[in-house]
């Protein structure tokens, strides 16, 4: 087993690293260990593209449970990204979390804040190679855990405690349902590997109702972890409580992550008619409610949370055409948009606050940081020229594609309500007066990040081939075309 | 390569004002130099020749066949010409320091209503001593390079819309106006700006992805051989009868629907009015003048020659719909009591005539629609300013406040006249020889719904339109410019010195046509006797 697994190997010692020299070293600065993360991280994503090719399609031993497919190398570069990108910001974010830790030395907590989510990426990074239902599992739990410090890292905040309590709670009870789904589908075809339970579900006496109750128990774990319509109700009071950095990862990482294991779970049961009908009904709803409740919020942390929700119908409705590519291009551009929004929402909220109003007039103030969020905006709103448009137009093109009417008609009626919520943002940016004046310091790192964020989305707005390239040749889209 | 550079000259521009060069001597040059590569590509063209000329293309996707791909045809390239006059004098008129040079000021409390009329009541009252110093040279501020950028980047999707044959471009380009459109209305917009602006991104938002909807469909209603986004592709295995009647009619009207909200088709009209009323009049020219006839354009580019079943079968809504364009709107015209307002109604009830043109479905009707895009984008292009001048100086356009400014304003006056004149359809402006081909081709359509010749009496209820026309232009003009002014317009300067030279561009290339129309109609032959006759 050399090449990919060795990658997580990497990252779950680089944790380790960090948190032996936060725990000795104590004189150094603690943002030193986000630098070194990042760099350790980086060097990992250079790995990535220099993999052995993955052994043959013969599932024995190791790779029975583990894969390193293209889907799989692919999904693993996202989690190391976003982990990139959250550090950059949580670097940003760190005088609030000495302010809301208790501790012997100013910089109390910061080091533990920086290396919970290495840990986190190995757990994404599992996720995405995972093929076996106790693999799922294991790596789905090192994600939620390491989650479970981080939603309430910043302890002396009563949100963000809130927000741990629903989170661990919630989280813990869509585990219990994630369990009891596993052991019923166990229960019907004997096994917990995708591809022989596909093979097991096939077979012609096999019994299709308790497979498909196991799989809508998965499901309901699932449609936690992507917020979908109706498991979505923990997410706007814990992205709204949790540590913004941790929102973002959240909203990124772990939604993400979601779509990966629900693109592996689902291959074996759309063979089943009932599980697509099941889909479109819950992607329907979660377009509906996502886009709907986004409309009147008037904090942009809470709107970004009803936007996730939104996003996750935008995916779903991918997930449901079978378009696999679609939606990795989709979760690109959403990592872009969501992150760059997230960086700018850091940097103004520590002057300001994480309200809309508290945008007002930021284009008089910090020019660049409004831009990037204008750009951002667009991007979420679907505007082409923007990753977040051709991320749009692959999941209309897939419903049309597979004449699913409804989804493409509820889809654009939700599309037009995104419109106003994301421009909501623009207008306060460029049509009210300031309430405060004064230039928004922004850190040379942070500009130069948010910089290749909007390079990237305009990049892959106009030329989406790379990320398409890389998403070829994997199982899902095989499974599209036929 | 010249339409690289057509396209990209006014965008780089743009984003060369945000880093800092100075705004409007950069606008004015970028816009210049669009115009004038424009008129070359224009003289350089070759009328016979029935294919796209000037193709450059680069290759972005081979699995989406999805290239970079820009041309233009006699079609294409009178929108190019139209996007590059309007540009130019939108750029010349425009002047940010009016208004509300500080979006922040005025915020809240002037939500609605005459907000204008309070922040520019001290212009009013004390004359126009101070105009000339405000005119001309204008403090580089932030918000100024946004104000010019933003006219830019919408004439960057303009052109880049007419100049793509692609159609994802073509799409895609006519979407970067949405946020610029946005930004000028509710940051430099005048009257009830905040809901105008809301109104027409929401209205051109959801236009916008219906289109979007009806575009992917005709994409994949091709079969997969002949897929692709290029229009010539798709042309070609639409004449090849590749498209069935089945999957043309849905395709059809998604297309009518979406198209139609961008050009303010009735019922999808009523962002129109409002926006233009409260655009700055530089992001009126240029969105009245231009960018709503993007849609017309579409129709014109895709609808028509690709799906002729879906034509005919949808022909009776479309007169239906124009119609209410011509009659409903015209009448509603007729009411208003706001100069803008009038002008933005008259705006939108033009638009039936194009669409009477489009729907004739044969040459002559199709020759006048595209020619009468191009006239009424000119003459509202000047129309729109004129006013925008006359608000800068009365701070109002209610009716009933102006009167005789004839008298202070000749030249205005007079510029207003020709565009009126123009805009009604008075023989020697294009307007003319326009309509009057769009009526004769309508009446000549041998459509007929079991034996009912709809298109004739469409025809003769749509002449009625001439007269609405006459009626309310006459009536603004009348009660703008004629009769007695009241004491405090006396000290009020006349539009002078450099402004003159847009409104000549705008009217010698309105009489130009209507003298010689044969310029315009010799390029466009060719492209739509193609459409007729390869079936």
């Amino acid at each position: 087993m050399t090449g990919a697994p060795l990658l997580e190997i990497a990252v779950v010692l680089l944790g380790l690293t960090v948190l032996l020299v936060e725990a000795f070293a104590t004189t150094i600065d603690k943002r030193s260990l986000a630098i070194a993360s990042i760099v350790g991280l980086a060097a990992v994503l250079v790995a990535t593209f220099f993999l052995p090719s993955p052994p043959p399609a013969e599932a024995t031993g190791f790779w029975s449970f583990y894969t390193a497919d293209s889907l799989a190398i692919f999904f693993k570069r996202f989690a190391l990204v976003t982990t990139i990108l959250v550090l950059i910001m949580m670097i940003d974010y760190a005088p609030i979390v000495r302010q809301t830790i208790h501790g012997a030395t100013h910089q109390a907590g910061l080091g533990e804040f920086f290396a919970i989510p290495l840990f986190t990426c190995a757990g994404l990074m599992w996720m995405a190679s995972a093929v076996d239902f106790v693999m799922i599992f294991v790596s789905l739990e090192v994600v939620t855990m390491s989650f479970y410090v981080l939603v309430a890292f910043t302890r002396r905040n009563p949100a963000s405690l809130e927000a741990g309590v629903k989170y661990l709670i919630l989280s813990a009870l869509s585990t219990g349902f994630l369990v009891y789904g596993i052991t019923w589908i166990f229960g019907v075809t004997g096994e917990t590997n995708l591809a022989r339970i596909t093979a097991a579900l096939s077979a012609a006496n096999v019994e299709r109702m308790p497979a498909l109750f196991g799989m809508a128990l998965v499901l309901v774990a699932l449609g936690f972890k992507i917020a979908a319509v109706p498991f979505q109700i923990w997410v706007p009071d814990v992205y709204q409580g949790a540590p913004t950095p941790v929102t973002a990862y959240l909203s990124v990482g772990s939604k993400a992550a979601g779509f990966v294991v629900l693109l592996r779970v689902l291959e074996p049961f759309f063979i089943l008619p009932e599980m697509q009908k099941l889909l479109v009904v819950v992607a329907a709803l979660t377009l509906i409610y996502g886009n709907v409740a986004a409309l009147p919020q008037t904090n942009l942390k809470r709107l970004l949370a009803y936007s996730s929700i939104a996003h996750a119908g935008y995916l779903l409705v991918g997930v449901v055409s079978l378009a696999g590519s679609a939606v990795g291009f989709y979760l690109v551009s959403y990592l872009l948009m969501t992150m760059l929004s997230f960086a700018v929402l850091i940097i103004v909220s520590a002057q300001t606050g994480d309200r809309i109003e508290d945008f007002n007039g930021l284009s008089s103030r910090a020019p660049f940081l409004s831009f990037a969020m204008l750009i951002a905006m667009a991007s979420l709103a679907g505007i082409p020229f923007t990753a977040g448009f051709l991320g749009k137009f692959f999941i209309f093109d897939a419903a049309i594609r597979q004449h699913q009417t409804m989804l493409v008609v509820v889809g654009v009626i939700t599309v037009a309500c995104g419109f106003y919520y994301y421009l909501k943002v623009v207008r306060a940016m460029y049509w009210e007066p300031a309430a405060t004046t004064g230039a928004v310091p922004v850190s040379q790192f942070s500009r130069v990040t948010i910089g290749a964020l909007i390079a990237a989305i305009i990049f892959l707005g106009v030329y989406p081939q790379p990320v398409l390239n890389a998403l070829r040749s994997q199982p899902v889209t095989a499974s599209a075309t036929r | 390569m010249i339409l690289l550079f057509i396209v990209f000259c006014p965008l780089l521009a743009a984003l060369v004002i945000l880093l800092g060069a100075p705004a409007r001597t950069t606008a004015m040059a970028a816009a210049a130099l669009t115009l004038l590569a424009s008129v070359a590509a224009f003289i350089g063209f070759d009328g016979a020749d029935k294919g796209f000329s000037y193709v450059t293309s680069l290759p972005i996707s081979a699995e989406w066949r999805l290239n970079f791909t820009l041309g233009v045809d006699g079609l294409s390239l009178i929108m190019v010409l139209l996007t590059a006059i309007v540009t130019l004098a939108a750029v010349w008129f425009a002047d940010p320091t009016r208004g509300h040079p500080e979006p922040a000021k005025t915020a809240r409390d002037l939500t609605h209503g005459e907000s204008r009329t309070a922040t520019t009541g001290t212009i009013n009252s004390e004359g126009a001593r101070s105009f000339g110093a405000l005119r001309q040279p204008q403090d580089d501020t932030l918000g100024t390079r946004g104000f010019y950028a933003c006219l830019l980047f919408i004439a960057a999707g303009a052109l880049g819309a007419f100049a793509s044959i692609d159609m994802f471009f073509f799409y895609a380009f006519h979407e970067l106006a949405l946020i610029p459109t946005f930004l000028l209305i509710g940051i430099w917009g005048s009257g009830n700006r905040y809901t105008a602006a809301w109104k027409i991104t929401i209205y051109l938002a959801t236009g916008s992805f219906i289109l979007l909807l009806g575009l992917i469909m005709l994409y994949r209603s091709v079969p997969e051989a002949a897929r692709s986004f290029d229009m010539r592709v798709l042309q070609a295995a639409a004449s090849a009868g590749q498209i069935s009647a089945e999957a043309q009619r849905p395709i059809y009207l998604l297309l009518l629907i979406g198209f139609g909200i961008l050009i303010s088709l009735f019922p999808f009209h009523t962002w129109a009015p409002e926006a233009y009323a409260s655009a700055p009049a530089p992001a009126a020219m240029l969105h009245a003048g231009v960018l709503k006839k993007f849609g017309l354009y579409g129709l014109l580019r895709i609808a028509v020659p690709m799906l002729p079943e879906g034509a005919r079968h949808w022909a009776w809504l479309l007169i239906i719909l124009l119609l209410g364009n011509i009659i409903y709107v015209g009448l509603v015209t007729i009411a208003q009591k706001r100069l803008d307002w009038m002008l933005g109604y008259s705006s939108v009830m033009h638009m039936g005539y194009i669409f009477l043109g489009i729907a004739s479905g044969n040459v002559l009707g199709i020759n006048g629609a595209a020619i009468l895009i191009f006239a009424h984008g000119l003459s509202i292009a000047l129309l729109f300013a004129i006013a925008g001048e006359v608000r800068n100086r009365t701070g109002s356009l209610l009716l009933e406040d102006l009167g005789g400014l004839g008298k202070v304003m000749p030249l205005a006056g007079l510029a207003f006249g020709l565009g009126a004149f123009a805009s009604i359809g008075l023989p020697g402006f294009a307007n003319f020889s326009a309509e009057a081909m769009v009526f004769f081709g309508a009446f000549r359509s041998g459509f007929d719904m079991n034996g009912f010749h709809i298109f004739q009496v469409a025809t003769v209820l749509a002449l009625w339109g001439v007269v609405i026309s006459a009626v309310y232009m006459l009536r603004a003009y009348r009660a703008t410019f004629m009769g007695t002014m009241p004491d405090r317009w006396a000290g009020l300067p006349d539009i002078g010195g450099k402004l003159r030279v847009p409104i000549v561009l705008l009217v010698a290339a309105l009489l130009w046509i209507g003298f010689f129309p044969q310029t315009f109609v010799r390029v466009l032959t060719p492209t739509f006797q193609s459409y007729f006759t390869a079936k």
